[in-house]
């Protein structure tokens, strides 16, 4: 009976989730025993968590309308990239500040968002009504899909036409340079409001509020009509048929908004991290979102905002606090980036044996 | 003149792909305005060290596995037993023929495990197979960078410099490298020779213990045929002019074109002449053979392509273990097993039905392609001669799979055929885009991401394509039984 019980308490949280707590727990404690500065790097997994629960959250829509998690979500990324650039090369900030002192990052933040926003949706409109005509493949497609759109924008990156010094490159007068500083727009610019430290660990309570603030907006967004159809599409599309929704035209609403949120998820990536990275810094994303998603909880087919929050929290929290332990075990060595490659993909793995993935020729 | 052009135009829809690739192959090679020797040197070359991988995706396509993304677990069967042969010590073609006998267990195994993923993904392989590479080669790394030498004792200051970890890249010169590549022309012929005389006599002996037709004509060729290379490869070394041209590790094109197109002529002839005797009136391709046997010969005496031709040195043995893996995947196709394979692909519910065991199938399939592919790292990497420890095996799925694709096949059909004309077209596009876009920017570090960007296009677009036709394919069943 017992052990009934426990089997079934363990599907429910699923064992991959349960190994990852498990070895962060395990390796925060290694952390505190060995006399590592615990606190900074709390704080850290706070800011890193900001920065990505958007990105992670894009994952949702494509869940819930029944694409599966949303590989090609880096074309949202790319979309989002020319937003902050834009901003710059325009000088939004200085301009404003120059009206309205005070008030040109936050400017330049819209700005950004807005462009990002835009772009992204009419990307993702294209991208979804793409998905329609490959249903049941999508996650090999996205997943390629995806890939070469980064490595075409690297070409158009490298000879795009800005004019602003900060962003060319410092020889040639054009392109995008490898990484760009976002101090004149608005990098940190969340992050700094109202933030306070608490027992040494420091809080980006601006950054955390507009991300509960975003997440809060979708969750809203799942209730209204369009977002209960959406819903409807994903758990069984003949039932949605036979009651009148458009399933093709929800799946694209679906992928947009998804492509939506990846765009605005780079722009607060951006700002958290204080520099714009264009070329090949967005190819692991979509699996790091992905397998976020998947930690926290959600299947290929079923997520919860839930899921978002608590995955990115442990997949950062990972990330941060590997690096510093393996360095003190093995010293001179930085295992993380092996860590990090086995638990994402062992985790992707684990979901897609778990769903059965497709079944079609049978 | 009208049937013509429609056939014509027929012939271009069908191979579209090809002729997309075609196109653009030439469009660089116009821009980059490089010499067409040199080109061709590189293409061959990089022929002979990627085909092998390439042709170990065929059998899991036709299985109904699509593109094994999974060959890379193959491809670190191979690097971990290069590993331990170089740390023993062994080099020349011992060493290697040691690095076959340890990976081969090793890819089977691993090809097993894969091979059981997927039947637990079915209809998701490829994303699975994806995934499972970078999974895969996360475990690699953890073992070569840590836990060797870290947990495991291991003492080779050569390869651990740091007592644990494997250093970043290895030079294999004077061990591993051309281990194959030096074995030469004469004695490539004896050993495929034999091999062709084994194979003739063990099929017709297992087909007579089995009560099955023995198929004495097509046995009797072969014997002939390995009969004849063995031959010529024993006695062709006390002929010294025979020696002199076919004695080397390395042939020159201009011969390979000069005999080769001779060959050719003197087959289609015999058979021409044959046939007209017979009777039978089909000769196009017969006709078509020895043309190009004249056209091959021709080439030696013009300069331009006599120029081509000599900057072009071909490795017997990589090119003969080649002509291996197209024959060994032909005769698989034909058994009892490559016959069961073909059904499972098309439809895995009559398999059933008719009594094949789907799952073992798949993963016979999958160990199979893993073992070819453990082979053409090996392969790839005495060729290449630098061995970068950790992240070697990263692309060679990605590689191998775009080149097949860009040979036309689909995730549903993949030959022999559309594996070799597909790796020519890949790196020969591989060697001029990045040379055209340097002319066209002025700045080669764009060339890295042209390469990139082609491969994973490539497979974009084709898988998109065929998840495309299949739904099509769907929604016309769905309205027929409407």
């Amino acid at each position: 009976m017992t052990k009934e019980k426990f089997k079934k308490a363990l599907d429910v949280i699923g064992i991959p989730r349960l190994i990852v707590f498990c070895f962060l727990l395990a390796i925060v404690i290694v952390a505190y025993v060995n006399g590592i500065d615990v606190k900074s790097y709390l704080t850290s997994t706070m800011k890193y968590w900001g920065m990505w629960v958007i990105l992670v959250l894009a994952m949702i829509p494509t869940i819930k309308c029944g694409i599966g998690p949303n590989y090609g979500v880096s074309l949202g990324i790319v979309a989002g990239l020319l937003g902050p650039l834009l901003s710059i090369q325009f000088n939004i900030a200085p301009a404003v500040n120059a009206v309205l002192p005070g008030f040109g990052p936050w400017a330049a933040m819209f700005f950004a968002m807005i462009v990002s926003g835009v772009l992204a949706w009419l990307v993702g409109i294209v991208y979804g009504k793409i998905l329609n005509l490959v249903k049941g493949s999508e996650m090999t497609v996205t997943t390629y899909i995806g890939y070469s759109v980064i490595y075409l924008m690297c070409i158009v990156w490298f000879r795009a036409p800005f004019s602003s010094g900060e962003i060319t490159w410092p020889l040639g007068g054009v392109g995008v340079r490898n990484s760009v500083s976002m101090e004149t727009s608005f990098g940190g610019l969340l992050n700094d409001v109202l933030s306070f430290s608490i027992f040494g660990v420091e809080i980006p309570t601006g950054l955390i509020l507009f991300c509960l603030l975003i997440c809060f907006v979708v969750y809203l967004f799942f209730r209204t009509k369009t977002g209960l159809a959406i819903q409807a599409t994903g758990a069984n599309p003949t039932f949605a048929r036979a009651s009148g929704i458009d399933v093709d035209k929800m799946r694209v609403k679906g992928v947009a908004l998804s492509t939506l949120l990846g765009a605005l998820g780079i722009v607060i990536y951006t700002q958290g991290f204080g520099y714009l990275q264009a070329y090949t810094a967005p190819l692991q994303m979509g699996f790091i979102c992905v397998a976020s998603v998947l930690i926290g909880g959600a299947t290929m087919n079923k997520a919860t905002i839930m899921n978002v929050i608590i995955g990115t929290f442990l997949y950062q929290g990972l990330v941060i606090f590997t690096p510093p332990v393996s360095n003190q075990l093995l010293a001179g060595t930085d295992i993380s980036d092996t860590m990090r490659q086995i638990i994402q993909n062992g985790v992707i793995l684990y979901a897609l044996v778990k769903s059965k993935g497709g079944s079609s020729n049978e | 003149m009208n049937k013509l052009l429609n056939s014509l135009k027929k012939a271009i829809f069908d191979n579209k792909v090809i002729a997309l690739f075609v196109v653009l192959c030439v469009a660089c090679m116009a821009i980059a305005e490089t010499s067409v020797s040199y080109i061709a040197a590189e293409v061959f070359s990089r022929f002979s060290r990627n085909a092998c991988l390439v042709l170990s995706l065929i059998i899991p396509c036709l299985a109904g596995l699509g593109m094994n993304f999974g060959i890379v677990v193959g491809a670190i069967a191979a690097q971990i037993s290069i590993f331990f042969v170089v740390h023993f010590g062994f080099t020349g073609l011992g060493g290697f023929m040691l690095c076959v006998l340890i990976s081969t267990p090793l890819a089977i195994f691993f090809g097993w495990l894969v091979g059981k993923l997927y039947n637990n993904t079915k209809g998701a392989e490829m994303i699975a197979g994806l995934i499972l590479g970078f999974f895969a080669a996360g475990l690699y790394r953890l073992f070569v960078l840590y836990i060797l030498g870290g947990v495991i004792p291991f003492d080779d200051p050569n390869l651990l410099p740091r007592g644990f970890g494997l250093r970043n890249a290895y030079d294999l010169t004077g061990s591993l490298k051309y281990a194959l590549d030096d074995i030469s022309f004469l004695n490539v012929c004896v050993v495929i020779g034999i091999i062709a005389i084994v194979a003739a006599v063990v099929t017709s002996a297992y087909a007579k213990k089995k009560g099955q037709t023995v198929d004495k004509n097509g046995a009797m060729k072969k014997v002939v045929i390995g009969a004849a290379a063995l031959v010529f490869g024993i006695v062709g070394r006390f002929i010294p002019m025979v020696n002199l041209l076919f004695g080397s590790s390395r042939l020159i094109l201009t011969d390979v074109a000069l005999f080769g197109g001779l060959a050719l002529i003197v087959y289609a002839v015999i058979k021409i002449l044959l046939s007209l005797k017979k009777g039978e009136k089909k000769l196009g391709k017969l006709i078509a053979m020895a043309v190009a046997g004249v056209l091959l010969m021709a080439g030696t005496v013009i300069p331009a392509v006599r120029e081509i031709y000599q900057a072009v040195q071909l490795p017997s043995a990589a090119y003969g273990v080649i002509v291996l893996f197209c024959f060994f995947n032909n005769w698989i196709m034909e058994t009892r097993l490559g016959q069961n394979m073909r059904t499972v692909g098309q439809n895995r519910g009559v398999a059933t039905s008719a009594g094949i065991n789907v799952d073992k199938t798949r993963i016979i399939a999958t160990c199979i392609s893993t073992v070819l592919a453990a082979w053409g790292q090996l392969i790839f990497l005495q060729n290449l001669g630098t061995f970068n420890t950790v992240q070697q095996q990263d692309n060679v799925g990605l590689y191998s799979i775009a080149a097949i694709l860009v040979g036309g096949a689909t995730v549903q059909k993949a030959t022999n055929r559309h594996a070799v004309i597909g790796v020519i077209l890949f790196h020969t596009l591989f060697v001029v885009a990045p040379l055209a876009a340097t002319k066209i920017v002025g700045d080669s570090a764009i060339s890295e991401y042209i390469r990139m960007f082609i491969s994973y296009g490539v497979i974009a677009v084709s898988l998109a394509l065929h998840a495309w036709k299949t739904v099509a394919k769907k929604d016309d069943k769905k309205a027929n039984a409407e």
